[in-house]
């Protein structure tokens, strides 16, 4: 980058009336981070990120934290922190501020913590001998101070499967306080989790749409029981996290093709998949080792996070128009999403991919046994005209059933997590069972996790992470207090989202640019 | 297997509107029912095979060349109503005949996401033998047979029609038009004893799971009607679920255009009706 450019962008940064200081400071140092060159790539990696056949979410050129952590937050509290000068909690306000402390210390991509650990388990054994009343009112504070401490649509908190008094509190806080913050993921087992509870879930999907529903045995089986869903609907171990993500672009890769399907999935789809794997290497082993994140940082010296749970993200997405267009150069006009050739295809196409991810080792990242883990990556502000990740665009989507039927399929390649979105109509909040139903019903087909966006509410999911209707129309004029508005405000604009005559399903990831 | 055709309109997958839970739900066609307000009165008579609508289908999917009975060619159609508004018969060419079996497939696909199929109309009872055998061979299937099975109906079916679902029927919707004689025959051009008998009968069996009032203004809204219907619905069974339906002129036919629909002040105010008699579960559309 000149000089010039560099300087330009700085003050741009600088006298951006939409940005608060914090997200100034956080585009600042973005900025100066991509003035050091890019981690050692061939020249064909560089071209395919240069295209945006490949992409690398804008990370950055250098990077000095992974993208995601999953703190061990029950070692943290079991231990105490000698780099944080805490003891270990033994009461609840003990265990509450030790964990508002902890959050505000863990990195990522976003500088805001991904993961706020399995909430309620976590403060379960605090909670003992404290009232209901007590428990309720210390837990709003608690959840009013995420909120305000860490406005990032990213932050991520998991509840379940076993119902508790402290899940229960934290739903009925979720339905007074209407915050975006903190993200919500509902673990289901299928004997484990009640009907009471999962209503209890509904109703607060029918005022706030959250919380997004995770299908347990499945993760279990795929990442052992200490995982945890973070950000946009990523899946990770607990104790470790993600390096990077970098995605593949499928429909940028079926635009450069030409030749047959079987071309298509035998030798471009394997090029442009191995160009994603080297990037990926590349900035894991820069992290590694040149940045020495875990040599440094009191996350990993004291265990909460260990090299060996670590993995990478190989994410996909754009895979609808990627079968369109190969369906017309066929001169077919089947497609995706309409039960046809064009499914078949889908399924081709991400079965082959996942077979790649299998067979590709991938420095330092045991926690995926060696290889990285595939994630149906659901988009950012400046994807224009492609699809988040397998969905079928906005607009076409089938009726319910048919919806999940043709997506289901594709879920179990996702170990590092998928995002569906189902629109379920206003008609259900007389008869939220039927809600019950359906999430049953997803579970046992092999669904892994969705999000249900409920017609009337005065949340919007955009990109995945919520939005509260009112706050964007706000944006068009003054500062944002979340970060992630931001980002929603540009899908919206790029993505035809509000095109969605009833799904207001959001797709959260972040925005790592200011607006060009 | 039994060998019994269904006449189907339609099937949907999901519905959360006509029973407890997620439901599949069965659309029959034909019924004995002329309602004034009938939102979708191509379901309420046979196609005669007329070939009238096979000239005006945009999209050429009709033929009836092949023989006497008219063809849809199902790939080429695009769900236009076109041959629904010519139809001289209030019917339409896209209704199908189904065997039990077609039908348990359908369901056998969808039954991890639901509690139940409902069987709709048109009329349900005017198909008595097929709806008995669907929901007799669900209840003999292992995979299946946890699956509740109800009926939603006009009530106008005889006590045997009744008698011959109990055993496989885990419950049914009756509407109730008009408890007055006079305006049940203004209202859907039949009687309405039938429809009285079937309410008492399933009430004493068990197997009536909500009577639903369909108010239209004008005809049965009045508050000396609703006092006398609340009457006579609590002599029956002072705990039964009903559901207060306010008449909306969506789909309806040019003649019902001039009935004003029922406004949310007038619900609430026959809502509080209801709730006076003592009935706590009315759920109000
Ligand atoms: S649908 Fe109507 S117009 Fe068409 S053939 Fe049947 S009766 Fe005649
Ligand atoms: S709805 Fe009727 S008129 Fe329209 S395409 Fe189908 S068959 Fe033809």
């Amino acid at each position: 980058m000149e000089m010039e450019e560099f300087v330009e962008q700085a003050r741009s940064i600088i006298n951006d009336g939409n940005l608060t200081f914090h997200q100034r400071k956080h585009y600042l140092a973005a900025l100066a981070e991509n003035s050091l060159p890019y981690p050692e790539i061939g020249p064909e990696a560089a071209e395919a990120l240069n295209k945006g056949i490949v992409s690398d979410l804008y990370e950055g050129h250098a990077p000095y934290r992974p993208r995601y952590l999953l703190p061990d937050y029950e070692l943290a509290l079991a231990q105490g922190s000698e780099h944080l000068e805490l003891e270990p909690p033994h009461t609840i306000d003990e265990a509450l501020n030790f964990l508002l402390i902890l959050y505000t210390q863990v990195p990522s991509i976003t500088g805001f913590p991904v993961f706020l650990g399995d909430i309620d388990s976590l403060l379960l054994p605090y909670a003992e001998g404290v009232s209901d009343a007590a428990l309720r009112a210390k837990l709003r504070l608690f959840w009013i101070a995420l909120d305000r401490i860490l406005p990032d649509g990213f932050v991520h908190a998991n509840i379940g499967p076993q119902d508790n008094r402290v899940v229960r509190a934290i739903l009925d806080i979720e339905r007074e306080l209407l915050q975006i913050v903190p993200n919500l993921s509902l673990k289901v087992h299928p004997d484990l989790t009640s009907d009471s509870l999962l209503l209890d879930a509904i109703e607060t999907v029918f005022t706030t749409a959250k919380p997004h529903f995770v299908n347990h045995p499945m993760m279990v089986e795929d990442l052992g029981t200490g995982y945890g869903i973070v950000s946009c609907y990523n899946s990770l171990k607990k104790g470790g996290g993600s390096h990077t993500m970098v995605r593949l672009n499928l429909k940028e890769a079926a635009v450069a093709h030409s030749g047959s399907i079987d071309d298509f999935i035998d030798a471009t789809l394997p090029f442009y998949a191995s160009l994603n794997a080297e990037v990926m290497a590349s900035r894991i082993r820069y992290l590694v080792e040149d940045a020495r994140f875990f040599e440094h940082d009191f996350l990993a010296r004291e265990g909460l996070v260990r090299l060996d749970r670590f993995s990478a993200m190989f994410g996909v997405y754009g895979l609808a128009e990627a079968v369109n267009i190969l369906m017309e150069h066929e001169g077919l006009d089947a497609r995706y999403g309409d039960g046809g050739a064009a499914d078949e295809l889908s399924y081709r196409i991400i079965g082959r991919i996942r077979a790649f991810v299998d067979d590709c080792p991938m420095p330092y990242s045991e926690g995926g046994g060696g290889r990285s883990l595939l994630h149906s990556q659901s988009g950012i502000d400046s994807d224009v005209n492609v699809t988040a990740g397998t969905r079928i665009p906005i607009g076409t989507e089938p009726e319910t059933f048919q919806h999940i039927s043709t997506v289901t399929p594709h879920h179990r390649h996702f170990d590092a997590g998928v995002s569906d979105i189902f629109h379920i109509d206003d008609t259900v909040r007389d008869n939220p069972e039927a809600v019950v139903d359906m999430i049953r019903g997803a579970f046992a087909t092999g669904m892994r996790e969705f999000t249900f966006n409920v017609d009337s509410n005065d949340f919007v999911r955009i990109t995945g992470y919520l939005v509260r209707k009112s706050e964007l129309a706000r944006f068009q004029e003054g500062g944002e207090r979340h970060a992630s508005t931001v980002f929603a405000a540009g899908s919206v604009a790029n993505s035809h989202v509000t095109e969605r005559t009833t799904k207001r399903v959001l797709i959260r990831e972040h925005s790592p640019r200011p607006a060009q | 297997m039994s060998t019994v055709l269904g006449l189907l309109n339609n099937t949907i997958a999901f519905s959360s509107v006509d029973g407890p839970g997620n439901r599949f739900v069965v659309f029959l066609q034909g019924c004995n029912f002329n309602c004034v307000t009938c939102h979708n009165p191509y379901t309420i008579t046979r196609c005669t095979d007329c070939g009238l609508c096979v000239g005006p289908c945009p999209e050429h999917a009709l033929s009836i060349e092949d023989g006497p009975l008219i063809v849809l060619d199902t790939g080429a159609c695009t769900l236009c109503d076109v041959c629904i508004e010519v139809c001289p018969e209030d019917s339409t060419p896209l209704a199908r005949v189904v065997t039990v079996r077609d039908l348990i497939e359908e369901i056998r696909a969808v039954a991890p996401f639901i509690s139940g199929i409902t069987v709709s109309g048109g009329e349900a009872t005017q198909q008595p033998e097929f709806v008995a055998d669907l929901f007799s061979t669900l209840k003999a299937d292992p995979h299946l047979a946890h699956l509740t099975t109800f009926v939603d109906s006009n009530g106008a079916a005889p006590v045997e029609v009744w008698k011959r679902l109990a055993d496989v029927m885990d419950g049914a919707m009756v509407d109730l038009k008009a408890l007055d004689p006079a305006t049940h025959l203004r209202l859907t051009a039949r009687e309405n004893d039938q429809v009285l008998a079937s309410i008492e009968y399933l009430a004493q069996h068990d197997l009536l799971y909500e009577v639903r009032l369909l108010i239209v203004p004008g005809y049965n809204d009045d508050t000396q009607t609703v006092l006398r219907t609340a009457e006579w619905l609590s002599s029956v069974d002072p705990s039964m679920r009903i559901k207060l339906i306010g008449y909306r002129a969506h789909g309806v036919r040019p003649e019902a255009l001039h009935i004003p629909e029922a406004t949310g002040e007038l619900l609430e105010h026959l809502e509080t009706i209801l709730r006076e008699h003592g009935f706590d579960q009315i759920a109000v559309t």
